[in-house]
């Protein structure tokens, strides 16, 4: 069963800040989703292969050919903040 | 010019090339009905036409889009806060070759946050409701563009499905929705939400539509998206009268239990009049189908988690203000841009992923994936088609499953089956049936899934099994 | 008693590919364009943009494989590497995990454990105090740089000391310069390498605990900062404490290795095939393809140089996997007279006098002709120029190109051997030392090199010392 520090850990690797009573709720709800997938445990999958393409197809490439880039003033347009030519961020180092 | 609302779109295309419509007039007809939409159901209306490109096949019959399409600098944030003002720079390859075949963008349509919902609830833009009964949701996440079509506030739109997000609403809301084959409609453009469940499709009042709308979203493969197919025929427009000849399987799995009454007493009766059109309608099983929905809430958060990484304040869309720093920036970004549902399953999606889960979790969902393709191959020797109930359920009341995210994830378990295999499935109307405490009759969805490309004949045998039933969406069209 | 640690070390090594155009984009590659003018949807991460995987990348990956003697998958498949970090547009890498185009493979004794492709990170300049928001230090990401492809070529722990690592390093550099794939510049980050480093007793097996080094950007930081790293680990194994598993930074200005500070908790990466992409499967035609671009396969050549020409293995190893120095050796070899038996003295004269003064550079750009070396070696062969007059003919080669024969005429450079003015000079050096002269008659060996010295002096290295001896011994009867 999924508890309170395996909340907050998972929280913390898909970067989500949560209030302590949002890690409450999510420590319940995550709980009883998990509870019924957990049903999947019980097949015999012995030898099966996993899907994750349900088609088969293989090798659909690019050639290495240019196409047009985006301006700097449309690749710029949405950011939240902009500066010296670039995307601003807080530092990591800091 | 009310008479125009209720020609259907491959009715109004064809009196656009007879010369008795004007397109301007019946683009401006809907964009009015749909900028003084009162559903919700529109998260943007275009101001005017766009100039329409030469001898269009599709002859200019506006078209409403769901809003996680990008459309070049058209507001598309699908459905959530995180996207708040974006503008993408680029087009989706579906909405681009459908305007170049003559069906302009009309408008964004509201749906459920990153497409995760079945009742369209979960919007940044609020609710949208339903036409026949605004107590009601539409369902979802397609909900804003299957509200639009019922209410002929659009003659028709797209949609995408994961688990059932085209099917589902276009079910509770009256009208024909079809979850294409997985790969015959590109996804690039298409905000993603479970990139190998993900797929366009067309909502529309009848099967007709679906049919002409279809064969302009397939075709040759998108060179911009490596999971996308060639389409190995043109989609033929339906015109069956009998069932002779077609073999219908009834998976018992998935026409018994947890269905509301009125819901299955509507799909018997659709068997009864199959069998009466000429088809063999026999039961066949899909034994692993009973765990597609476990598998599908791993499948899907886990690739959700991933493609929703990228929303991180840094190039596009909301920043929390003030950050103390880089961590602090991510975490109240994503947790003030995301709504509940969203977090929801991103933490689950996570979590499922993480180190130490991946064989019991996302291995194991992808092997009943690989089972419960093999059940539908092995139906499919024995069956043209398998048919069943589109949702368990007709339209609830807004607010009634929001407590319990199980409770709602229950309302895909008709529809996930299909999207695991990959294969193409269909909701046509199926008349309309009273909620379990009793009230005003709302509509059934009765649902048919066929193998990969098999999508020409499936709307040949729905279009036949319409014209049988004739269902008469008008009333909410008013 | 301190036993005695052997250092074990191995390498990973990122190799920017030296394509036309991005890993899973169009746009160009170009090292130094403005910041973020060479970006797209898909390299920018917008909502909706799907990666598809750029032909060449593979091609170039196969022919890495190839060379290095990999093993190739026939089936091989993307994975997607989830972190957070501003130079990450997705929030996740587009790498390769249990599914690698190549494993395996060897280069000089150094056996490889695997090859794969993935996609670069962007480029992230701190702009430390000066650009400051809210008080927090600020930096700027220019994603021209995100997306390049990469090879990350990852070798077995089984370089010996950070003098090895880097000539192991500087081989690999040139077979993959050789093969035309990278620039593998270190200095512009075309090739980067990480060290871990770890000690353990020798001759035993297990390993001990490694470190990781980063930055070290050219090769000799890479053997300072391994050299150094052993020495670290030395002294705290040999002082009684445990090595800490961590990633150091060398800083090359000081030489030190500091730990890099983590805000964050230990890494989960969350590996998952990448939905996005398709695996690929590669065929008989792409195989034929990389063949056909590396030509004759290093290994392969350098047994056909053992066995056509009498190399040792090494130097047939060395010419073989610079292909520019195997290139020119043959080349050379041709220019020879048929059955000169120079093959070996010729290879004695690429690898080491030409090598030692070129360095890196294809000898084919320098000034000496394949031909002019050919000469040159038979010249010496022949008694008529000295090792010593050889090495400065080459140098005038090197310079401004000619002929030897030439050169040797117009220097007065012909060795003297075998020739009256050589036995008069010797005749005066003998009249000018009695005392030495006396000495040797009377069989003090030693005393001879006095009369030698002034011999060389006279004749400017044109005579060859053991034929001077010779004559000295003649003149003075012993």
């Amino acid at each position: 069963m999924i508890d309170r520090d395996t909340v907050l850990h998972v929280a913390r690797l898909a970067r989500l800040e949560l209030t302590d009573g949002e890690v409450e709720r999510m420590v319940g709800e995550l709980g009883g989703v998990l509870e019924h997938i957990e049903t999947i445990a019980q097949l015999d999958l012995d030898g099966v292969p996993p899907t994750t393409h349900v088609v088969e197809v293989a090798n659909a490439l690019r050639e290495d050919e240019p196409r047009a880039s985006l301006s700097r003033q449309q690749a710029l347009a949405g950011a939240p903040a902009v500066a010296d030519e670039g995307f601003a961020v807080p530092s990591p180092q800091a | 010019m009310s008479g125009l609302i209720d020609l259907s779109a491959s009715q109004a295309a064809a009196a656009i090339k007879r010369g008795e419509v004007d397109p301007g007039a019946l683009f401006d007809l809907y964009r009015q009905r749909a900028a003084t939409d009162s559903l919700n159901a529109y998260t943007w209306v275009a101001e005017q036409a766009p100039k329409a490109p030469p001898q269009p096949s599709l002859g200019g019959v506006p078209l409403a889009v769901k809003d996680l399409f990008c459309t070049e600098g058209v507001p598309s944030q699908s459905g959530s806060r995180i996207l708040e003002g974006y503008r993408p720079p680029y087009t989706a390859t579906v909405v681009e070759r459908l305007a170049q075949a003559g069906a302009p963008l009309l408008g964004k349509t509201n749906q459920d946050e990153f497409a995760m919902g079945s009742s369209n609830e979960n919007s940044a833009f609020g609710p949208v409701l339903n036409p026949w009964d605004r107590a009601r949701v539409p369902g979802g996440s397609s909900g804003g563009s299957a509200a639009a079509v019922a209410a002929g506030l659009a003659p028709w739109a797209i949609g995408t499905d994961t688990g059932g997000s085209i099917r589902q609403p276009a079910a509770l809301c009256g009208i024909v929705g079809l979850k294409p084959t997985y790969g015959a409609v590109s996804r690039y453009g298409m905000i993603a939400f479970a990139s190998s469940l993900d797929q366009a499709g067309p909502l529309t009042r009848d099967v007709s539509d679906a049919a002409l709308l279809l064969s302009h979203m397939v075709g040759e493969r998108d060179p911009l998206d490596a999971t996308s197919l060639d389409f190995p025929e043109p989609i033929a427009m339906p015109s069956r009268r009998t069932l002779a000849g077609i073999r219908l399987g009834v998976p018992s799995e998935l026409t018994g239990e947890g269905i509301e009454p009125g819901v299955l007493g509507a799909f018997q009766a659709t068997l009864e009049l199959a069998r009466q059109l000429g088809a063999t309608v026999e039961s066949c099983a899909l034994p692993h189908a009973p765990h597609a929905l476990a598998a599908y809430y791993v499948l899907a958060p886990a690739e959700c988690s991933s493609n929703l990484a990228r929303f991180d304040g840094v190039r596009y869309g909301y920043r929390a203000a003030d950050p103390d720093d880089l961590l602090s920036m991510y975490e109240r970004t994503r947790h003030d841009g995301f709504g509940v549902e969203v977090r929801r399953r991103v933490m689950l999606g996570t979590y499922v992923l993480s180190s130490g889960y991946y064989e019991a979790y996302y291995g194991r969902a992808q092997r009943v994936r690989t089972k419960i393709a093999a059940d539908f191959a092995a139906a499919f020797e024995r069956f043209d088609f398998v048919v069943m109930p589109t949702s368990p359920c007709v339209a609830f009341e807004l607010g009634s499953k929001l407590a319990d995210p199980y409770a709602m994830y229950l309302n895909d378990f008709l529809s996930v089956p299909a999207s695991l295999a990959g294969i193409p499935a269909l909701s046509i109307p199926n008349g309309l049936a009273s909620p379990p405490g009793g009230g005003t009759p709302l509509p059934v969805g009765f649902q048919l899934a066929g193998p990969a490309f098999s999508e020409s004949q499936m709307l040949d045998v729905a279009f036949a099994l319409e014209q049988a039933l004739g269902f008469d969406g008008r009333a909410v069209r008013s | 008693m301190t036993p005695d640690f052997e250092p074990v070390i191995g390498l990973e090594i990122h190799v920017q590919l030296k394509t036309r155009t991005k890993m899973f984009c169009g746009c160009e590659l170009s090292f130094g364009a403005p910041p973020n003018t060479l970006t797209c949807p898909v390299c920018l991460g917008l909502p909706g943009a799907l990666p598809v995987a750029n032909a060449r990348a593979i091609h170039f990956a196969l022919m890495i494989g190839l060379a290095l003697g990999c093993e190739l998958a026939d089936h091989s498949v993307f994975h997607r590497k989830n972190y957070f970090y501003p130079d990450l547009p997705k929030g996740y890498q587009i790498s390769q995990y249990d599914e690698p185009l190549c494993r395996g493979g060897e280069l000089a004794g150094v056996r490889l454990h695997r090859v794969h492709l993935e996609e670069d990170a962007a480029k992230l300049i701190h702009l430390g105090a000066s650009g400051r928001i809210h008080g927090s230090e600020q930096s700027i990401v220019d994603f021209n740089r995100g997306g390049t492809p990469l090879v990350e070529i990852v070798t077995e722990p089984e370089l010996r000391s950070g003098e090895h690592a880097r000539e192991w390093l500087s081989l690999l550099r040139a077979t993959l310069r050789s093969l035309g794939v990278s620039d593998v510049n270190m200095e512009e980050g075309s090739l980067r390498a990480d060290a871990n480093v770890s000690l353990r007793p020798a001759g035993s097996t297990p390993l001990g605990t490694k470190t990781e080094l980063k930055n070290m950007n050219s090769f000799r930081f890479l053997e300072r900062g391994v050299t150094a790293e052993i020495e670290r680990q030395r002294a705290i194994i040999e002082g009684g404490g445990e090595v800490a598993q961590e990633t150091l930074h060398f800083d090359p200005a000081s030489g030190a290795l500091t730990t890099l500070r983590s805000k964050e908790e230990a890494h989960d990466y969350r590996y998952f095939p990448e939905p996005d992409l398709v695996p690929i499967a590669t065929t008989a035609e792409m195989l034929e393809q990389a063949r056909a671009a590396i030509g004759e396969l290093p290994a392969a050549r350098a047994v056909r140089f053992e066995r056509d020409f009498g190399l040792s293995a090494e130097m047939a190893h060395l010419l073989a996997f610079r292909s520019d120095l195997g290139d020119y050796f043959e080349a050379a070899n041709a220019a020879s007279a048929a059955d000169s038996g120079h093959a070996q003295q010729l290879a004695n004269w690429v690898s080491g006098q030409l090598v030692a003064r070129i360095g890196e550079q294809d000898p084919a750009t320098s000034n000496v002709t394949p031909a002019a070396l050919a000469t040159l070696v038979e010249l010496v062969s022949a008694r008529e120029l000295t090792n010593g007059t050889a090495r400065e003919v080459l140098d005038v080669l090197l310079q401004s190109g000619g002929d030897p024969r030439a050169i040797v005429a117009e220097r007065g450079l012909a060795s003297l051997s075998d020739d009256s003015e050589l036995a008069a000079i010797v005749a005066a050096a003998i009249a000018a030392d009695p005392d030495a002269a006396a000495k040797v008659r009377a069989g003090n060996a030693k005393a001879i090199a006095a009369l030698i010295g002034p011999v060389m002096r006279e004749t400017r290295g044109r005579a060859d010392g053991s034929e001077v001896t010779k004559l000295i011994r003649e003149q003075l009867g012993v």
